[in-house]
Order: structure tokens, then C-alpha cells, then sequence
């Protein structure tokens, strides 16, 4: 008798959605097929529906005042543990992207580029109020300030770049204290579930970042028109899907991201945090 | 003894309005070419002038007056040179300070002691203040070297005329823009004396264009393709349609539109002092005012006493002829709106609420409404729900600070909101939970234009006031 030498049989992931800190599969049970720039099969993602939709609307707006409440402290404490726990995992994804086509050098460049922005955004979350607020000298004996203060449910639509550009897009939403809803990239959503592992392992609250997957011109819609979001950033629509979303947006007079063309490896700035902003000025009178 | 107020009325003298007024594009009044209107004095509906109205080929006028008037003077001048226009047109304001006040009381309805202690000097400070930024701009926080966006479109509302002008006109110009501006069709009189007060300043032609017309004449100026920029307040369904227009343009817009502000007494506030802030909030300006604290939210164990100070005192409002300097409550703006207040105020009696108003004698003509304060209001009501726009309140009680701020945050807009109590942890508390743009705590309805002013939710986006207020006027 001689021992029969066999491959073992790989344990595939099954890649569904991240919602309100769980991942449960579409509720529509259906799903698509993923493939690498060969056109080999990788697997199947999640095909969410209306209804994911909305039950991700509910776990961003139920996160919202725990999240936006937190110490900003605390919120940059959360986004460098994300830094932290997608070091851990370089490697990981590094070979996830490499199936969307990205080279060796190319996909390790740019997840270190990922981790890194997840830093510089962490640092910014206790010092966005000092650069954004204001003490206004006003003519009378008032006290009078103006802090930023969190939009508080974004959709996100994010754009192709699966990690960099997703990373590019969640982190200045959360870092401020929005909750969001995200559509993954449409031909590369792997990435974003797998992130959505890293996510749940951040001591990052369920809910702060809700992560769908299915097709962008069936879901963005739902999310325009959803009367409980209060911002959309349409960075990952296609241009001439804009104008639609955004006259759907008017109904409950969202605030719409609509940058021009971005390189993610600029410099961010301080754009994509403050088009998810509220300013709140404060009164009070000053005497004895 | 009883004191009786003798008449105080001040002098229409020092304002001459004409028959008629025409559009003022490229530094000229001309005349306009839609169906002109007649503008009215609301406290006795006596007409004052006809006013031209602009059609679409008015509007692509004045739209290709200020892109000329931008590309060949004002965008290229120094900043310098721009913030010295401004401070000449805030000291001509300063100057003529009176004969703005008396006008825009005829015109408008609101009481002189307002026009004149409120809005005009207001007026004057916000172009003083902007002035003051445009060779600043690089210290900003924009960027080193941030650009004007390049032709504004803006309209403003009725009630109140000249500040509204102000709000928009100071920073655009400021910031190297040029507008035009379309004031609203009842109260299109300042503006225009605005325009005159442009060619004393020698503010080359076409930086400023007014124009004048209903709602033909916005829809024109925010869809014509020559517009930059827009900036728009006044209804929520109104910024919604301009919205729509916008989407897809990657123009940009900032719109300060409607609100049902709480006002929430705690039981341990200054109750005299809260009652003249309640008073303020919600019967300044006839509660034609977007922030007007129209909800009352007191805490159940002062509400008896709260609401028979607050009756006591609104019992001495006196309401009347604008022009007397004793006014406190003056016309309501026009017809239509007298209507809606009517109508509303119908329907939540209708719905159960209780109705008083302290004894008033309304004048004969002109449009009148008593200040009006509903209790038993429950949060299900129109009247809690929708923005009435006139002098009517609603009361509303609490008993925990959580119930008060879930109250205060159950409506669509977000525009402001008032806190009173005597204990500042719990004023900062209260702030931070309210989802509005401006809080005032132990005061109400004040501004300035150091200070930002803007709504959350549905009542709108991007701020006016502060160096906040420059962001929509810059290319960033």
C-alpha cells in the first residue's frame, strides 16, 4: 500500500455583503460571477437588490449617533487600527489585486498606498474642527463659534480603483463621523469584501460602513431617492448617469460629491471631508 | 392710569419713488420686455410704482453684460481695487441709511424700528465686512491664490429685501464674481435704489445687474448656460426645483431655504427673558423668517406659567402702520401670504389645537394678521410640521432633555434653533444634539456677518456669513 499523494482541496470564500456588521448574503439570493482579466472564473459576489438597500440605510442611520458621538479621539484611534489590521493582511491583497490585472509591483504599490491613506485620514479626525471652525468676532457682546459637524448618512459610489480608491473614498466620509453605504466597484468587488473583513476586525462599529455589491446603475437610484440619506458622492458613476442621480438626489436635497476625474495617488486634501460637512454656528450672550 | 402712545410716524419725505422702474443692466436702467407689474405698499395696498419684468432675451442681456463686465474688469482687478468699491458702497449705505429703511418698510411691510435698527445697518456690514476679504483671499484657507467662480444668478425673497441683496451680492463681489440678481416681485423697490447706490460708487457697468420679475424670470436666470454659480433663498420646493435644473450641469449652488425652528425653554431659563426671546423668535419681521422659532418646546412643569407671561406680554405687541416708529408687528407682505397663514392656521384649529390672539384692532386695509399663539399642538400637526411663514406659534411640551431634542429634530428642515436654560453644560449639551445650522442659546434671530448662517436637511446647503461664506464665490 502506498500513500496516494493528492492537492489539497482549497476552502473557497464565499463573498457576500457587509451589513451593520454582519455579512449576510443578498436577500434576493442572487448572485454574479467575478472573473480575473483572463476571464477565469474567481468566484461569485453578492448581487444586492433594493431591498440590502435599504436594510443597509437602517444600519448606517441606527450607527449614526454612536459613531458621530464618539471622541474624535477615539474615531482616529478606529481608522489606524484599520491601518494596522490591512498591514496584517498585505499579502492577501496584494494577491486580490493582482487578479483584477494589477501587476506584482503595481498591487503591492498600491495597497501600501491604502494603508497609508487610512493613516493620514485617522490623523485628521481630531483636527478637521480646528481647521474647518471658526471663533467669529461678532459686533455685540456675544460668544460666538461655528464647528463642522458630520452630514451623517453618505451613499458612496465607489469608483473602479478596488482598494486605493475605496479606501480614497470610505475613510473621509467616516473619519468626521458619517455612516455609510457603499457600492463596491461593479467589476472588481472582491476587494472591498475582503476590506469588509478587515473592517470587522477594527473594533469599527457595525453599521459605520455598510458595503454592497451587485450592479451600480440598479442600486445608486435606490440610494439617490432614499429619503433617510443625506448625502450621495457619485465618484464611481458614470458621467452621463450623473444628471439623473443627481436630479433624483433634489427630492430630499442631498448634498451630491461630484469630483472631477481623480488620481488616487495625489495628495487628497481636504475636499472629500468637507463635502460631508455641516457647519453649526452657536450663539450666546456674554455678561454678568 | 393708562398710557396711550401718541403717533409716531416717520417721514416718507426722504424717498422718491418713481412711476416706474426699469431693468438695470450694463450700468443702465432699460426697459424690459415682459409683461411689467405693480408693486404694492401691503400696509394699505396703495401702488407704488409699475417695475419692468425681464423675459428670457432680458435675462441672456443681463447674463452677457456681467460675463463681459467679469472677464475685462472685475475678474482681472486687484483685490485691492475690489475691496475699495465695497467699502464705497457700504459708506453710500451708511449715508443714505434712512431712505433705505423708510422704502424698504413702504415696500415690504415690516415695522421702521426693524428696517431701520436691523436690517440696514446689517446691510452696510455685510458689505464692509466682505469688503475687507477680497485682497485676503489667499489667508482664506482656500488655497494660495483661490479664483472667482465667474457670473453668479441669484434670487432673493421678500422678506428681507436689501440684507438678502447684501448676503449674495458683498461676497460674490468680493471674491472677483459678477452677479445678476433678481429681488423678489413684491418687494423689488431697494434693490433697485441698490442699483443707483452701484453708479454713485462708479462700480463699472455690468458687475451689478438687477433684474426684476416673478418666477418666470428666475427660472430663466438659474437654467440660462451663461450662469457660473447659483445662489437661491426662499422655499424648500423652489431650491428643490432648482436643484433639478442644476443636475448634471457641475454648476455650483448653495440654497437657504425654509425651517420650523424649536425654541426650547427649559424650566430652569430666565422665564422673563425667555418670553422676550420667544417674542423675538417668532414675531420679528411678522415671522416672515426662515429661522423664525415657530415651534415652542417648553418643559411641562413651567409651561402654564411660560404661556401666561408669554400672553401677558404678547397682549402689548402693538400692530400697525409700518412707518410708526412704536410698531412691533407690521403688514404681512402680500395677499398670497396672508392667504397661507390664513389657511393654516384654519386647519389646525381644525385638527384641535387651541387659538388666541390678545385683543387687536387690524387696520382697514392692507394685510393684517394678529399674532396668534396655537397650544395643544401635537407633533402630527401641520402647523408643527409646515413653515407658516407668519406671526403664529405653536407650543409643544417636554419633559427630559432627550424628548426635547428628539421634538426639536422631528422635522425635515434644519435650519436653526433656540435653547433656554441657565445651565451652560446643558446649553452645550442641547447644541450639539440639535441637527441645525445655527443655535442661539439665551437669544434668538441674531446676525452678523462674521457669522456663519445656513441650514441642515432640507432647509438647504452652504453657508453665508464668516469666511465660511466665501466658498461658494471661489473656484475650490
Amino acid at each position: 500500500m502506498s500513500e496516494r499523494m493528492t492537492d489539497r482541496l482549497a476552502v473557497r470564500k464565499t463573498y457576500k455583503l457587509y451589513i451593520g456588521g454582519a455579512f449576510p448574503r443578498s436577500e434576493s439570493g442572487r448572485s454574479y460571477p467575478v472573473t480575473d482579466t483572463k476571464d477565469r472564473f474567481l468566484a461569485n459576489a453578492s448581487h444586492a437588490s433594493r431591498k440590502d438597500v435599504r436594510d443597509a440605510v437602517t444600519a448606517a442611520r441606527k450607527a449614526f449617533g454612536g459613531w458621530s458621538g464618539r471622541t474624535a479621539y477615539n474615531r482616529a484611534q478606529i481608522l489606524y487600527r484599520i491601518a494596522e489590521m490591512l498591514e496584517g493582511r498585505r499579502d492577501q491583497f496584494i494577491t486580490e489585486l493582482r487578479h483584477t490585472g494589477a501587476s506584482k509591483t503595481q498591487a503591492a504599490t498600491e495597497v501600501d498606498a491604502a494603508i497609508d491613506r487610512w493613516v493620514w485620514y485617522a490623523g485628521w479626525a481630531d483636527k478637521i474642527t480646528t481647521v474647518t471652525g471658526a471663533a467669529n468676532p461678532v459686533s455685540g457682546p456675544y460668544f460666538n463659534f461655528s464647528t463642522p459637524e458630520p452630514t451623517g448618512v453618505v451613499a458612496v459610489v465607489a469608483p473602479d480603483s478596488p482598494l486605493l480608491g475605496l479606501v480614497s473614498v470610505i475613510a473621509p466620509a467616516i473619519v468626521t463621523g458619517n455612516t455609510t453605504i457603499v457600492i463596491a466597484s461593479e467589476p472588481a468587488p472582491l476587494p472591498a469584501i475582503t476590506l469588509a473583513e478587515v473592517l470587522a476586525t477594527s473594533d469599527l462599529p457595525g453599521g459605520v460602513i455598510n458595503i454592497l455589491t451587485g450592479h451600480r446603475t440598479e442600486l445608486a437610484p435606490w440610494l439617490a431617492s432614499h429619503m433617510d440619506v443625506n448625502a450621495i458622492d457619485l465618484t464611481g458613476v458614470a458621467h452621463e448617469d450623473r444628471r439623473d442621480l443627481e436630479e433624483t438626489a433634489a427630492g430630499n436635497l442631498k448634498r451630491v460629491h461630484h469630483p472631477a476625474t481623480t488620481d488616487w495617488a495625489d495628495d487628497p486634501g481636504t475636499a472629500r471631508m468637507t463635502a460631508f460637512l455641516e457647519t453649526k454656528t452657536v450663539w450666546h450672550p456674554v455678561g454678568v | 392710569m393708562v398710557f396711550e402712545y401718541a403717533p409716531a410716524p416717520e417721514s416718507r419725505s426722504v424717498v422718491d419713488i418713481r412711476g416706474s422702474y426699469g431693468l438695470f443692466i450694463d450700468g443702465e436702467f432699460v426697459d424690459g420686455h415682459g409683461e411689467p407689474f405693480k408693486t404694492i405698499n401691503p400696509a394699505d395696498e396703495a401702488v407704488l410704482a409699475d417695475v419692468a419684468c425681464a423675459d428670457e432675451a432680458d435675462v441672456d442681456r443681463a447674463v452677457k453684460a456681467a460675463r463681459i463686465a467679469f472677464e475685462r474688469v472685475w475678474g482681472p482687478m486687484p483685490g485691492a481695487e475690489r475691496a475699495k468699491y465695497l467699502y464705497r458702497i457700504a459708506r453710500i449705505i451708511q449715508e443714505r441709511s434712512r431712505e433705505l429703511a423708510v422704502l424698504e418698510s413702504i415696500d415690504n411691510g415690516k415695522p421702521i424700528r426693524e428696517s431701520r435698527d436691523v436690517d440696514v445697518p446689517l446691510v452696510a456690514a455685510w458689505f464692509f465686512y466682505y469688503a475687507g476679504w477680497a485682497d485676503k483671499l489667499g489667508h482664506a484657507g482656500f488655497g494660495p491664490d483661490p479664483k472667482p467662480v465667474g457670473v453668479a444668478g441669484q434670487v432673493i425673497p421678500w422678506n428681507f429685501p436689501l440684507l438678502m441683496l447684501a448676503w449674495k451680492i458683498a461676497p460674490a463681489l468680493a471674491c472677483g464674481n459678477t452677479v445678476v440678481l433678481k429681488p423678489a416681485e413684491t418687494t423689488p423697490l431697494t434693490a433697485l435704489l441698490f442699483a443707483d447706490i452701484c453708479r454713485q460708487a462708479d462700480l463699472p457697468p455690468g458687475v451689478v445687474n438687477i433684474i426684476t420679475g416673478a418666477g418666470d424670470t428666475g427660472r430663466a436666470l438659474v437654467a440660462h448656460p451663461g450662469i457660473d454659480k447659483v445662489a437661491f433663498t426662499g422655499s424648500t420646493d423652489i431650491g428643490r426645483q432648482i436643484a433639478r435644473t442644476l443636475a448634471g450641469t457641475g454648476k455650483k449652488l448653495t440654497l437657504e431655504l425654509g425651517g420650523k425652528a424649536a425654541n426650547i425653554v427649559y424650566a430652569d431659563a430666565a422665564l422673563d427673558q425667555a418670553v422676550e426671546g420667544i417674542v423675538n423668535g417668532i414675531f420679528f419681521n411678522q415671522g416672515h423668517v426662515c429661522c423664525a422659532g415657530s415651534r415652542l418646546l417648553v418643559q411641562e412643569s413651567v409651561a402654564e406659567e411660560v404661556l401666561e407671561r408669554l400672553k401677558a406680554r404678547m397682549a402689548t405687541l402693538r400692530v400697525g402702520d409700518p412707518l410708526d416708529k412704536n410698531t412691533d408687528i407690521g403688514a404681512i407682505n402680500s395677499a398670497a401670504q396672508l392667504d397661507k397663514i390664513r389657511e393654516l392656521s384654519a386647519a389646525s384649529e381644525q385638527e384641535g389645537a387651541g387659538r388666541w390672539s390678545p385683543p387687536c384692532q387690524l387696520p382697514d386695509r392692507g394685510f393684517w394678521f394678529a399674532p396668534t399663539v396655537f397650544t395643544g399642538v401635537a407633533q402630527s400637526h401641520r402647523i408643527a410640521r409646515e413653515e407658516i411663514f407668519g406671526p403664529v406659534l405653536s407650543v409643544l411640551t417636554f419633559r427630559t432633555p432627550e424628548e426635547a431634542v428628539t421634538k426639536a429634530n422631528n422635522t425635515p428642515y434644519g435650519l436653526s434653533a433656540g435653547i433656554w436654560t441657565e445651565k451652560g453644560s446643558q446649553i452645550l449639551w442641547t447644541a450639539q444634539r440639535l441637527r441645525a445650522g445655527v443655535v442661539w442659546a439665551n437669544t434668538f434671530n441674531k446676525f452678523d456677518p462674521a457669522s456663519p448662517f445656513g441650514g441642515y436637511k432640507e432647509s438647504g446647503f452652504g453657508r453665508e456669513g464668516g469666511r465660511h461664506g466665501l466658498e461658494a464665490y471661489l473656484n475650490v
